[in-house]
């Protein structure tokens, strides 16, 4: 395999520049040792664990329940960054700009289709999810924090997606809205202020829309980075993923 | 306590408070306080104290404009006027249920929810469905011109009626 081996010398030249070495500290991953170092010198592996066990990789360990969530997470991420660059969170405005990304904006329906099956796939997957780890016993000792953790998360992309549900601005957004936040209204004493809170007023209108936006555009996917990557790195340091024993 | 003298600069009891101690619990409750006021100022910043809502007070026309044994819907307001021999009242349309929008039906002599089959009668109060409260009832009165004027932010009892 003559171009394989040219393929590694290219790239073991690659190796010894000073832009390589300056970038990459802990050389090629040969030993288990350098392996290790690659993942503890990686800014986005290093909440990963260094090592797993070779059954908790196998399919039906978690059917990658959390990896399909977490990558539908990033979906929804690029696809909602994209789509915000044609919708104004406005009041006339934001009903016509969801018509214009269908009918008008080039890939516009694509692209916006993408995001919405992608966040009904998401809640569907973080159920799931939550269903598999619980029937697995995942929330047990010494699990049972990175539990709460994953609590919050389905609770994070229950508000997300419900935040998203208003900004088409059409009817069904309005009247899911209006329905969500009489049922907040319900809790004793403090529902009334925090619907008051939520909706920048009493009804559901400009003020509604913009708070909704910014929560879903801003403040919970915040939330949703910070707890996600806390859920990983506590996989690795609770000891890896929960997998029976007796397991085939 | 001891009588014995104690040397000058060192602690004079043993469980006394240290330096480091202290400036850490004046720091730690200075941030406390200074985070509690953030978390408050947040949340009074983010409750708008000027609203541009539609009024929430209008006036009604004149009672004449309601025959008794009559329920006027006001589409405008979302309202029921409702007149009966024994005076008026001031309805909200919205279902207590979930807040959807009801309808009068003449003809069964009943308020009618669309979505879940709650039914209310004329005073408001259920009679089928799972409506957990009788239907809002808004401050009525008359002005000085002697129209009807009502309120909306002003929720009253079931049981009050405007004589005329």
């Amino acid at each position: 395999m003559a171009t394989t081996a040219w393929n590694q010398q290219w790239l073991e030249q690659l190796r010894q520049t000073r832009v390589w070495r300056s970038i990459f500290r802990r050389g090629p991953a040969r030993t288990n040792r350098t392996r290790s170092l690659a993942i503890f010198g990686n800014l986005a592996l290093h909440v990963l664990p260094v090592k797993v066990r070779e059954k908790s990789l196998s399919i039906r360990a978690t059917y990658y329940l959390g990896s399909i969530s977490f990558f539908l997470f990033v979906v929804l991420t690029i696809t909602g960054i994209l789509l915000m660059f044609y919708y104004h969170p406005a009041v006339p405005d934001a009903y016509r700009d969801m018509k214009d990304l269908i009918y008008v904006v080039s890939n516009g329906v694509f692209l916006r289709n993408l995001h919405r099956l992608a966040a009904q796939a998401m809640v569907v997957a973080v159920f799931w999810h939550m269903f598999h780890v619980f029937y697995r016993g995942g929330y047990k000792p010494p699990h049972e924090f990175n539990w709460v953790i994953g609590v919050g998360l389905l609770l994070v992309t229950l508000f997300l997606s419900y935040t998203g549900y208003l900004l088409p601005w059409d009817q069904l957004a309005f009247w899911a809205i209006t329905v969500g936040t009489n049922i907040i209204s319900y809790v004793p004493g403090l529902g009334r202020p925090i619907r008051f809170l939520l909706l920048g007023g009493h009804i559901i209108g400009q003020n509604a829309l913009l708070r909704f936006y910014v929560l879903h555009c801003v403040i919970l996917p915040l939330v949703a980075v910070a707890l996600i990557a806390w859920h990983f790195w506590r996989i690795q340091k609770d000891g890896g993923l929960t997998v029976r024993d007796d397991h085939e | 306590m001891s009588d014995e003298p104690t040397a000058p600069g060192k602690p004079e009891e043993k469980n006394a408070v240290s330096r480091r101690d202290f400036l850490n619990e004046i720091a730690g409750g200075a941030l406390t306080i200074a985070g509690l006021g953030a978390a408050v100022v947040t949340v009074k910043y983010a409750s708008p104290n000027v609203l541009f809502e539609p009024p929430t007070t209008f006036r009604a026309g004149s009672p004449d404009d309601y025959p008794v044994n009559s329920v006027t819907y006001l589409q405008d307001q979302q309202l029921y006027i409702v007149r009966t021999d024994k005076g008026m009242w001031a309805l909200s349309v919205v279902c207590t249920h979930l807040g959807c929008i009801t309808q009068w039906k003449p003809e069964s002599d009943q308020i009618a929810c669309p979505c879940h089959g709650s039914k209310f009668q004329r005073t408001g109060t259920v009679q089928a469905g799972p409506a957990p409260r009788p239907l809002q009832r808004f401050s009525l009165v008359l002005g000085e011109d002697g129209s009807l004027v009502v309120d909306k932010l002003e929720i009253v009892k079931e049981t009050e009626i405007l004589k005329v």
